[in-house]
């Protein structure tokens, strides 16, 4: 009977030709393991300085009971932003004209507004200078503090831009042209 | 002179113990940075141009995507007074033990006519759970902020604090989806006392590139 050779690519054996097993050393290289160590630790130290939350001052005015009080501000440099639904804003210049609201009530959006803030500041008076922010019921907390750093953004100066309550008129009309362009 | 034979040495550094270093500053700042101030309330903040730092001992009120409202009384000893103060305006009618316990609840979001009977089971609530402050606007008494303010700004009075320190401590963190009537009540709030300034939690960013702010912070910049 024919024997099975066992030994075969075992190395069990140490017969003559078959080499030595060489005893490695136990030590790892630890230079990668330490890299990946600190690359970590610089991450977390960048990110969670980074995240660090800011605050921004608000001003609000007094209480104007008397109408006689209340600031009067020149129709040629108001400019009067309405905050509607879905992060939309409207506006329109100066005083609103019953007569030809179509041509007068523009909408637009947060990415378009910036331009047109500069646009309206470069072209009036400093003097005369005064954006009015009027803000919907439906539209949002964020929305009112993106339209104030937006002023910030722009260089427009503390006085030169106000909160008001909205009118039942800009109400309509924000709900108009919300119907008209598919806003729910 | 017989010359000196310097053993060639092997160039590699054993880096175990530099490992251990690395892995135990990881694990110290990892654990370090998950004990700021619990975030029981998930709230996205606007963005925001401002470079202001927030203060964390401030009187802190939260605004949920959902429109509830809490809030967070700040530094213990006041918080402590401030707490006292309501219970006496409001006549709540808090035993000091009672009044103790309500003192371990970081966020306070009960309408002031529920305390009594939270307080009272001594279990400590879930502040996701709650609901909330009522600031109801539109029935004028029913706008409990009021109250609020109106309690913190007599403590901070009574120990003589600057007002204008005391604005300062002001804080609304409110998520950017929240509805505008809802921050609208809480300034309703702030102005039936007279607080004419406060400041809003915001994510710091940049000015953008090209807008006017980015060129005068640079100006700025190059000046200094």
């Amino acid at each position: 009977m024919a024997e099975m050779d066992t030994s075969s690519g075992g190395g069990h054996k140490k017969g003559p030709g078959v080499k030595k097993a060489v005893k490695k050393s136990t030590r790892v290289d630890l230079t990668p393991m330490v890299d990946l160590g600190f690359l970590l630790i610089t991450f977390f130290v960048f990110t969670t300085t980074m995240s660090q939350s800011t605050a921004m001052a608000m001003n609000e005015p007094k209480d104007v009971k008397d109408k006689t009080e209340q600031k009067e501000v020149k129709a040629s440099g108001a400019m009067t932003i309405l905050l509607g639904k879905g992060n939309k804003v409207y506006y329109y210049q100066g005083l609103l004209d019953p007569a030809n609201l179509s041509t007068q009530f523009k909408s637009s959006t947060f990415t378009e507004i910036r331009t047109l803030i500069t646009e309206k500041k470069k072209a009036t008076n400093i003097d005369d200078l005064m954006y009015i922010i009027k803000a919907d019921d439906e539209s949002t907390f964020g929305d009112s503090m993106n339209i104030i750093d937006e002023m910030t953004i722009c260089g427009v100066k503390p006085g030169h831009y106000a909160e008001d309550k909205i009118s039942e008129t800009e109400k309509k009309l924000i709900q108009m042209t919300e119907e008209s362009n598919g806003i729910k | 002179m017989p010359k000196v034979k310097i053993p060639r040495k092997s160039t590699n550094v054993d880096m175990t113990a530099m490992c251990d270093v690395a892995f135990l500053l990881l694990s110290f700042f990892i654990l370090a940075t998950k004990q700021k101030p619990p975030e029981v309330l998930a709230v996205k903040t606007p963005n925001s141009v401002s470079s202001k730092v927030a203060s964390d001992k401030a009187i802190l009120i939260t605004l949920t995507k959902d429109g509830r409202t809490f809030i967070m009384l700040g530094e213990d000893a006041k918080k402590k007074e401030i707490l006292e103060n309501i219970n006496l305006t409001k006549s709540l009618g808090l035993t000091p033990e009672e009044l103790k316990r309500w003192g371990d609840h970081e966020f306070i979001g009960s309408p002031l006519g529920q305390i009594k009977s939270l307080l009272s089971t001594g279990v400590k609530p879930e502040a996701s759970k709650l609901p909330g402050i009522p600031i109801d606007s539109s029935v004028s008494s029913n706008n409990e902020m009021t109250d609020w303010m109106r309690s913190a700004s007599n403590v901070f009075a009574a120990a003589s604090v600057d007002r204008k320190d005391f604005e300062k401590l002001l804080l609304i963190k409110g998520d950017g989806d929240a509805l505008y009537p809802k921050f609208r009540s809480i300034k309703e709030a702030f102005k039936k006392n007279e607080i004419y300034k406060f400041q809003i939690v915001t994510n710091g960013q940049p000015a953008p590139a090209g807008s006017e702010l980015y060129i005068e912070t640079k100006a700025n910049a190059s000046k200094k």
